[in-house]
């Protein structure tokens, strides 16, 4: 098992940015130390407050009509919002996030637009060289 | 058998996966090598994850009792 996990966070819908902070968790966890490299729409969700705004939770259309009654389940069962989740995997265990700067830049935004869990952007060539000897996933 | 001293007892219950063993392990970085936790979950994914877990960091799994809807686990970290 390698001890590093590097993972693209490419989309911005809860249902993959859920399981993104359940496996990072899991990762810290079993002492891996992790790194995000935020793109895209995930980085759209990585916005300052976007997490916490009922109108930036979005789903994949097709599975739009599962949104209330996954809302009601994930209530019930006591499912932290997947920000929360992430930031005690970060305050655990090893886990750097870096915005995509290409992403940042197309979508005019600036660091101070960003969570505060984001610690720094990276180009796309860093983020590969420091993925060399580690898995990688893709959400 | 000596009775166990539990130094801290985390109430992890109606919390989901990763919830319980997030706490387990964020409770046993603040303690002192020798303390005993115990954990609280009615997750049921905890019965599998924090076992392994323990297995991995190479702690000691002293009991995993069922009390009815929930399971408590004490650990101590020995090293």
């Amino acid at each position: 098992m390698k001890d590093r996990l590097n993972v693209i966070v490419m989309n911005g819908t809860v249902d993959k940015l859920l399981a993104m902070a359940t496996i990072v968790s899991g990762a810290v966890a079993m002492d891996k130390k992790v790194t995000l490299f935020v793109t895209f729409w995930g980085l759209m969700a990585f916005r300052e407050g976007a997490w916490q705004d009922p109108a930036q939770q979005k789903l994949p259309a097709e599975y739009q009509e599962y949104a209330p009654m996954m809302q009601e389940a994930m209530q019930k069962m006591g499912v932290k919002p997947w920000m929360e989740t992430l930031r005690i995997a970060k305050e655990i265990g090893d886990v750097s996030v870096y915005a995509c700067s290409m992403t940042k830049d197309l979508f005019g935004l600036s660091m101070d637009d960003l969570d505060d869990v984001v610690d720094d952007e990276k180009g796309v060539a860093g983020f590969i060289s420091m993925s060399a000897d580690a898995e990688v996933l893709v959400f | 058998m000596p009775e166990l001293t539990v130094s801290q007892e985390i109430d992890a219950r109606g919390s989901a996966c990763p919830g319980p063993l997030m706490e387990l392990i964020r409770a046993i970085k603040s303690s002192d090598v020798g303390d005993v936790v115990a954990v609280l979950s009615s997750d049921p994914g905890s019965n599998k994850d924090i076992p392994e877990w323990i297995a991995k960091i190479g702690y000691e799994l002293l009991g995993n009792e069922e009390l009815g809807g929930y399971q408590r686990f004490t650990v101590r970290k020995s090293k």
